[in-house]
C-alpha cells in the first residue's frame, strides 16, 4: 500500500497522494453529502411518515401517502391526483415536442448567418434563457389581456366572453411553457446544427430524395446529440414546473409541481408532499430510461 | 429549395418574436403614464423613480444581491477544489462514478424536488438550532449546494481541456505542491473558475423555486417580490422593476458570452 509511485512528474508515496486528494475532495463533497444527498434520503423516509393533526410529522410508517397519491382516499377511489400526474406528463411531452419543432428552423436560421453576426443572433436566444422565469411568465398577462388583439380575436369568434383575458387557461399554460423551454432545446440543438455536414444533405438532394427523407436520414442523425440534451433539459424541468401553471393556469389547470407546492405551503402536509415528490422522481427517472433506450435505437439506424 | 429557405426564415423570425413579444410588452408598459389598464397614455419614467423610494423593493434588491454574492463566493471556492480533487488524483473507477453521479444530481433532479428536500432538511435542523428558521441563511445554503455542483462541472471540463502536461513539466522542474497550485494550475484554470462563478451568480439571480421554498418573511428577493405582487395585481411599477432585472440579465449574458468566447477560441 505504501509503495512509492510517480504521479505526473512527482515522486511520492501512494498514501500521501491519497491523503492530499481527500484534502481537495472533502470540503465540497462533504457539503454536497450533507445538503444534497442526506436531504434526498430524508425526503424518501418522510414520504412514508404520517401527518399529525397540526401539520407536524408523526413517525408512523406506512404506504398511506402513496395510496393517497394513487387515488385511494377516505371516500373511496378518485382519479384526481392521477389525473394531475397524467396531465403533467402530457404537458411536458407537448411542450417538448413543440419546442423541438420550433427550434429546428430557428437553429437553421442562425447557423445560416455569416460568422460575424451569428453570435449576435445566438445571444438573442440566450437572453430569454437566462431571464427570470417569474418575469417571463407574468409577461404573458399583458399579451393575453382583454385589451390586446389576441383576446379580442378570441372574443370575436366566441371562444371567450368579451372583456375577459385569455388566462387562466390550458392554452395560456401551453404558451407559457413553450416560450419558457424553447431556448432549452434551441441552444444545445444549435451546437449540433452548427457542425452539420451539409454535403450529406446535398448528396441526398442530388439523389432526388424527398424533404422528409432528407431530414430523417441526413439531418436528424447528425443533430441527435444536441437534440437529446435539449429534450432532457426540457422534459425533466417541464414536468416539475410550478410557476407557469400557478400564474397562467390557476386552479383550473394544476400540475404536479403545484400539488407539491401546496403540500409544503397551505396544506402543510410534508409527508404527502414528499410522496408526490417521489412520484415525480419516479416519472422523471422512468422517462429518462425510456428515452435512453429509445435514442439508442435511433443511434443504430 | 428556395421555398424551404423562406419557410425556415419565416418560422425562425416568428419564433423569436414569440420569445420576445412578452418581454417587449413589459418594457413598453413600464413607461406608460397610467396606473391601470393597457392603453397608451404617454411616456413617463415615474415608475422607475418610484422604485427607488419603495423600501420593500430596495430591501428585496439588497437581499438578492447578498444571496447571490455570498453563495457565489462560497460555491466557487468549494466547486473549484472539488473539481481539482476529482480530476487530478488516481481514484478508483467506482469512486469516480459515484462522485460523478452526486455532481450531476442538481442537473437532473427537478428543482422542486430539491426544494422540497431542503424544506424537510431545514425542518430537522431547526429542532437543533433556531439558526435554521426560514430565511437568508437557509437560502444561501441551498443556493451554494446547487451552485457548487455547476461550478465543479465547469471547472472540471476546463481541467480536462488544459491537460496535465504543463503541470508535469513544472514538477520536472522541481515545483513544490503549493507552488504548482498557485503558479501553474490556478492561473491556467482562471478562465474556467471565472466562467463557473459567472454561471453560479446568474443561476442564483435566476432562481425562483428554491428561494420560494426556503425564504422567510424577512428575506424576500426580487423574483419572490415580483411573484407575490403579480398574484395580487399587475402594476406599471412591477413592469419597471422587471425591465431593470431584464437589463441586468442582458448585460450579464453579453459579458458571459464575450468571456467564454474569448477563452474558448484561443
Amino acid at each position: 500500500m505504501n509503495k512509492l509511485m510517480i504521479w505526473y512528474g512527482e515522486l511520492l508515496s501512494q498514501k500521501s497522494l491519497i491523503k492530499r486528494g481527500f484534502l481537495f475532495l472533502t470540503p465540497g463533497m462533504l457539503w454536497l453529502i450533507i445538503f444534497l444527498v442526506l436531504p434526498g434520503l430524508i425526503l424518501i423516509v418522510v414520504s412514508f411518515a404520517t401527518r399529525g393533526s397540526y401539520g407536524e410529522l408523526v413517525w408512523e410508517f406506512s404506504f398511506e401517502n402513496y395510496k393517497r397519491l394513487l387515488g385511494y382516499g377516505i371516500f373511496g377511489w378518485t382519479p384526481d391526483y392521477l389525473l394531475i400526474l397524467l396531465r403533467s406528463v402530457i404537458v411536458a411531452i407537448v411542450t417538448t415536442a413543440l419546442s423541438v419543432l420550433l427550434s429546428y428552423p430557428l437553429c437553421f436560421f442562425i447557423a445560416g448567418k455569416p460568422e460575424r453576426t451569428r453570435y449576435l443572433w445566438l445571444t438573442i436566444v440566450i437572453i430569454p434563457f437566462w431571464t427570470n422565469m417569474v418575469i417571463r411568465t407574468y409577461a404573458w398577462f399583458l399579451i393575453l389581456a382583454p385589451e390586446m388583439p389576441f383576446a379580442r380575436i378570441a372574443a370575436f369568434f366566441k371562444l371567450i366572453s368579451p372583456g375577459m383575458p385569455l388566462y387562466p387557461s390550458a392554452f395560456a399554460v401551453y404558451l407559457g411553457m413553450i416560450s419558457m423551454f424553447l431556448p432549452f432545446v434551441a441552444l444545445p440543438l444549435f451546437s449540433s446544427v452548427e457542425r452539420l455536414d451539409w454535403t450529406l444533405v446535398e448528396a441526398a438532394q442530388d439523389l432526388y430524395s424527398s424533404n422528409v427523407r432528407i431530414f430523417m436520414h441526413a439531418i436528424l442523425p447528425q443533430t441527435l446529440p444536441g437534440l437529446s440534451v435539449g429534450v432532457i433539459l426540457t422534459f425533466v424541468p417541464a414536468m416539475g414546473m410550478f410557476v407557469v401553471p400557478d400564474l397562467l393556469g390557476g386552479a383550473k389547470y394544476m400540475l404536479v409541481g403545484n400539488l407539491i407546492q401546496q403540500q409544503f405551503g397551505t396544506s402543510r402536509d410534508w409527508a404527502f408532499g414528499a410522496a408526490i415528490s417521489m412520484g415525480l422522481m419516479v416519472l422523471t427517472m422512468f422517462s429518462l430510461y425510456l428515452y435512453k433506450r429509445k435514442s439508442k435505437g435511433v443511434d443504430l439506424i | 429549395m428556395k421555398k424551404i429557405t423562406l419557410i425556415v426564415n419565416i418560422a425562425a423570425i416568428s419564433t423569436m418574436a414569440f420569445l420576445y413579444l412578452p418581454l417587449v410588452a413589459v418594457a413598453f408598459f413600464s413607461v406608460n403614464n397610467t396606473k391601470y389598464g393597457l392603453i397608451w397614455k404617454g411616456f413617463t419614467l415615474d415608475w422607475y423613480t418610484k422604485l427607488f423610494q419603495n423600501e420593500l423593493i430596495l430591501h428585496a434588491a439588497w437581499n438578492t444581491l447578498v444571496l447571490a454574492v455570498v453563495s457565489t463566493v462560497v460555491s466557487t471556492f468549494l466547486g473549484t477544489i472539488l473539481a481539482i480533487g476529482m480530476d487530478r488524483f488516481p481514484w478508483p473507477k467506482k469512486m469516480n462514478t459515484v462522485l460523478d453521479m452526486i455532481l450531476h444530481l442538481p442537473v437532473i433532479i427537478p428543482d422542486i424536488i430539491f426544494a422540497a428536500a431542503m424544506v424537510v432538511a431545514f425542518g430537522f435542523l431547526r429542532s437543533a438550532s433556531t439558526l435554521f428558521e426560514p430565511g437568508l441563511l437557509n437560502m444561501i445554503i441551498a443556493h451554494i449546494t446547487f451552485q457548487t455542483a455547476f461550478v465543479a462541472l465547469v471547472v472540471r471540463s476546463r481541467l480536462v481541456s488544459i491537460g496535465k502536461d504543463v503541470e508535469e513539466a513544472a514538477r520536472d522542474l522541481y515545483a513544490g505542491t503549493t507552488y504548482l497550485l498557485w503558479k501553474v494550475t490556478l492561473p491556467l484554470l482562471t478562465p474556467g473558475i471565472v466562467a463557473g462563478a459567472m454561471l453560479a451568480f446568474t443561476l442564483s439571480l435566476d432562481d425562483f423555486v428554491i428561494s420560494f421554498f426556503t425564504a422567510g418573511p424577512d428575506s424576500v428577493t426580487l423574483p419572490l417580490y415580483i411573484f407575490a405582487a403579480v398574484r395580487r395585481m399587475v402594476t406599471p411599477q412591477i413592469h419597471a422593476l422587471s425591465t431593470i432585472v431584464l437589463l441586468i440579465t442582458i448585460v450579464l449574458v453579453i459579458s458571459m458570452e464575450r468571456f467564454t468566447r474569448k477563452f474558448n477560441v484561443k
